[in-house]
């Protein structure tokens, strides 16, 4: 039977892991940080640590007992940033990544043992890979999330056999509760000194005197409960993924590779008879770093040449390209969002197929462009003219409602009335208007005078008062021409005497 | 040595031959013809009844102020050459910042069919160009339009002559609009310069049915030089009676000869010359523009 398996992993000292360890020796090190007003000693390397120095205290306390100290003040985005790095690496051991705040993280690795020759053997694997790349790693084992948290900072107990979650955190101090101080020290002046004295005890009272959360973190502790883990990424419907003894870092090998694994994807998804939204290549580097390069799709798809395609198009425009350094040892192929698609018979007329060439090529020019680059026209319920229209991302098509068409408003045989090319936002010209509210007889815009020779207006388009905010102005509408032919569409934004400001003309489109 | 050339260039000349819209032409035999028609009687005539499809036409526009104009013309171009079949529209952002974006409600007034476009916004012309192979290549598209501002240095005879290739192959008829630039060597089959001219007013002196002046700079199979001047028109409602849903009114868009200005205005091309000031002032505006 299968079991939920946590496991944790500390890296200790937390802030001031790598390549500090060798300049050690000289002078203990320990990292600073300002907590209510005072330096207190947020982490103290090994050698600080067996001089008697702990993390909480003050910095004056510990300068005044190892005069010699090294202090450096701490850096809690690198931290964080560190520990991110660490999450995304561990991604190679499971897909289900949480980070433990503040120096932990949370891997559930059910039915990602047996991969790795099992349990004991994944933990192994894991502490060596951190080990060697200098970081104090330590790791537990165990059926609940919580029960691994208390089992790693407390008694570092490397594996718990599946029922054996209560017996091993019974021994605890009540502190591997991660409760707060304060309960902590009420439960302790009452002698409760170790998670089997709370364990036994009715847990009503305990509610009734520390709340609900005691006996919650009780329950989890003792894995009578499990607590959900919150993964940092997606988990994928389905992936493949493929690990090299050897590092690779030819592109004409990792395009194999990425072919193969297209293969297999493709065939899980027609398994589940579904088709991919998004795809997701991780390329994981020896040195930690992963890539993540992922495309989208307009159309349920798993057809693996299409996808290949896509992935080349993707990565002929990365930006930094992607860089292989001493090679990848892992190459994994996710889809994070799948849709059902039903396998179709070819129709003989075809008609089918130019509409799927239609969604491949949009597909392919996303990937090269970026998404927002490749668009339909959308339509939306308004009278504004810039708001009437918008362009909807063709990857997104799915979500799109009913589309409304666009429907000419002209009788047949008159002029358009709006513009072919509209600019958003309108931009500001200069121009004369006979009379104060009349039609213009000349603008300027761009160091050119237009002479307007005909126009046509006005035509008044009130602000929508529902959505627009209080000051926005009544636009006055003209199509003109000037005495060489050029359609313009100008607007006066708001009224003569309305306010103190004189009106401003804007030219909001041009007309074929 | 000589020899040698003359045969190089004897094999060049056979396999533009081919490569051109004779092969496009054998092709598109089962595609329903290799000529559309602009609607406009005079032009389409000079042309012997229209353009090549699966061929690349250039548009140019005469001045920046002209852009709206030639894409306006180059639009109409894609929409008779893709015949109801959906039409790619690849634009710049340089055409973007200076011409500005598509408008479905007025595209659809000028009877294009904007439910039936893809629209792709392109970051440079290397880029467009790109896509316009792409789209070019995929014979589910009816018309590729692309637009490029300037010159860009990825448009060479090589990359018009890779367009005009792939056109012929798929039989996808490309539109090129060129704003902003002055003519290059290019591979295209017809070259086409847009200037706005005057419409004729409609009542109380409004601007009547949009009107360019279009001349036929480079045509590979006949003779160039004409200007026409022609109004860009929707045609009249054309209702698909015997289907189901026979309500479903279509337009079309297409050119018409414009009519003859009346007196007072002065004809085309004498007042090309009046033009010449403010177009200069245009053209140098945007230079100050780009390095300001």
């Amino acid at each position: 039977m299968m079991r939920n398996q946590k496991q944790q992993e500390a890296p200790e000292p937390p802030p001031a892991a790598p390549g500090n360890e060798s300049a050690g020796e000289a002078a203990p090190l320990v990292i600073a940080d300002k907590v209510k007003g005072a330096l207190r000693l947020a982490a103290v390397s090994p050698q600080a640590g067996r001089l008697g120095l702990t993390p909480g205290m003050a910095l004056a306390d510990a300068r005044a007992r190892i005069p010699h100290l090294r202090v450096r003040p701490l850096d809690a985005p690198s931290d964080q940033a560190l520990i991110e790095r660490i999450a995304e690496d561990c991604d190679r051991f499971t897909p289900v990544v949480a980070l433990d705040p503040p120096h932990g993280l949370m891997l559930e690795i059910t039915g990602c043992a047996h991969l790795f020759g099992g349990e004991g053997e994944l933990r192994k694997q894991l502490l060596l890979r951190y080990r060697k790349a200098g970081f104090h790693i330590h790791a537990s084992i165990a059926g609940a999330p919580d029960t691994a948290r208390a089992l790693v900072r407390f008694s570092r107990t490397p594996y718990v056999r599946p029922g054996e979650d209560e017996a091993a955190v019974r021994p605890l101090p009540i502190a591997a509760l991660d409760i707060p101080d304060t309960t902590r020290t009420a439960l302790s002046r009452a002698g409760l000194k170790i998670i089997a004295d709370l364990a036994d005890r009715a847990q009503v009272p305990l509610a009734e005197r520390f709340g609900q959360v005691l006996p919650l973190k009780l329950r989890r502790t003792l894995a009578r409960e499990i607590a959900p883990v919150h993964p940092r990424r997606i988990v994928p419907i389905c992936a493949a993924e493929r690990r090299f003894a050897e590092p690779i870092a030819a592109s004409a090998d990792i395009d194999a590779t990425l072919a193969d694994l297209a293969r297999q994807v493709a065939d899980r998804l027609s398994e589940r008879r579904e088709g991919g939204r998004a795809f997701e290549a991780s390329f994981f580097r020896t040195d930690g770093v992963v890539r993540r390069i992922s495309v989208e799709t307009g159309r349920a798809n798993r057809d693996p040449r299409a996808l290949l395609r896509l992935f080349h198009e993707r990565m002929e425009t990365l930006a930094d390209p992607l860089d292989p350094g001493f090679g990848f040892d892992l190459i994994r192929l996710s889809v994070p969002s799948a849709d059902t698609l039903e396998t179709t018979q070819v129709s003989l007329d075809g008609a089918a197929n130019m509409k799927h060439a239609l969604a491949d090529l949009s597909d392919r020019l996303s990937a090269r462009l970026g998404p927002r680059r490749v668009a339909h026209f959308a339509y939306a319920d308004s009278h504004i003219p810039e708001r009437a229209q918008r362009y909807a991302p063709t990857l997104a098509a799915s979500l799109r409602p009913t589309r409304v068409c666009a429907r000419p408003r002209s009788d047949p045989g008159d002029p358009p009335l709006r513009p072919s090319q509209i600019f958003d936002p309108p931009r500001y010209v200069s121009a004369f208007a006979e009379v104060p509210d009349g039609a213009p007889i000349k603008f300027g815009w761009r160091r050119v005078s237009h002479i307007i020779a005909h126009s046509e207006g006005p035509e008044r388009i009130a602000p929508e008062w529902f959505r627009d905010p209080d000051d926005a102005q009544t636009r006055d509408y003209y199509r003109v021409e000037d005495r060489h032919g050029r359609r313009f569409w100008l607007f006066r934004a708001g009224l003569y005497g309305e306010s103190a400001t004189i009106p401003r003309w804007y030219v909001h489109g041009m007309l074929a | 040595m000589r020899e040698e050339l003359a045969k190089l260039k004897a094999q060049l000349a056979a396999h533009e031959g081919l490569t051109g819209h004779e092969l496009a032409g054998e092709e598109l035999g089962a595609r329903g013809g290799g000529l559309f028609s602009l609607g406009a009687k005079s032009v389409d005539a000079a042309l012997g009844g229209g353009l090549a499809r699966g061929a690349l036409h250039e548009v140019l526009a005469e001045t920046v102020l002209d852009t709206a104009s030639a894409s306006g013309l180059a639009s109409v171009l894609a929409h008779r050459a893709a015949n109801g079949r959906p039409v790619v529209w690849i634009r710049d952002d340089g055409v973007c910042r200076e011409a500005g974006m598509p408008y479905a409600p007025g595209l659809a007034e000028m009877g294009l069919d904007p439910d039936n476009m893809l629209l792709v916004f392109a970051r440079n012309g290397l880029d467009a160009l790109r896509a316009a192979n792409e789209s070019a290549a995929c014979d589910a598209v009816g018309a590729v339009l692309i637009e490029i501002w300037g010159a860009p240095k990825a448009l060479t005879l090589t990359a018009t002559r890779r367009l005009a290739l792939a056109a012929s192959l798929s039989g996808v008829t490309l539109v090129m609009m060129r704003a902003g630039a002055s003519p290059i060597p290019s591979a295209a089959t017809t070259r086409w310069s847009v200037r706005a001219a005057p419409s004729s007013p409609a009542m109380a002196n409004a601007p009547g049915l949009p009107v360019c002046a279009l001349t036929l700079q480079r045509h590979r199979a006949g003779p160039a030089g004409h200007t026409w001047n022609v109004e860009l028109r929707r045609e009249n409602a054309r209702s698909n009676a015997g289907d189901s849903d026979d309500e479903i009114i279509r337009y079309d868009a297409c050119l018409g000869d414009a009519p003859a200005l009346s007196g007072g205005m002065v004809p085309l091309p004498s007042g090309r010359p009046h033009d010449a000031e403010p177009e200069t002032a245009g053209g140098a505006g945007t230079a100050a523009r780009r390095t300001g």
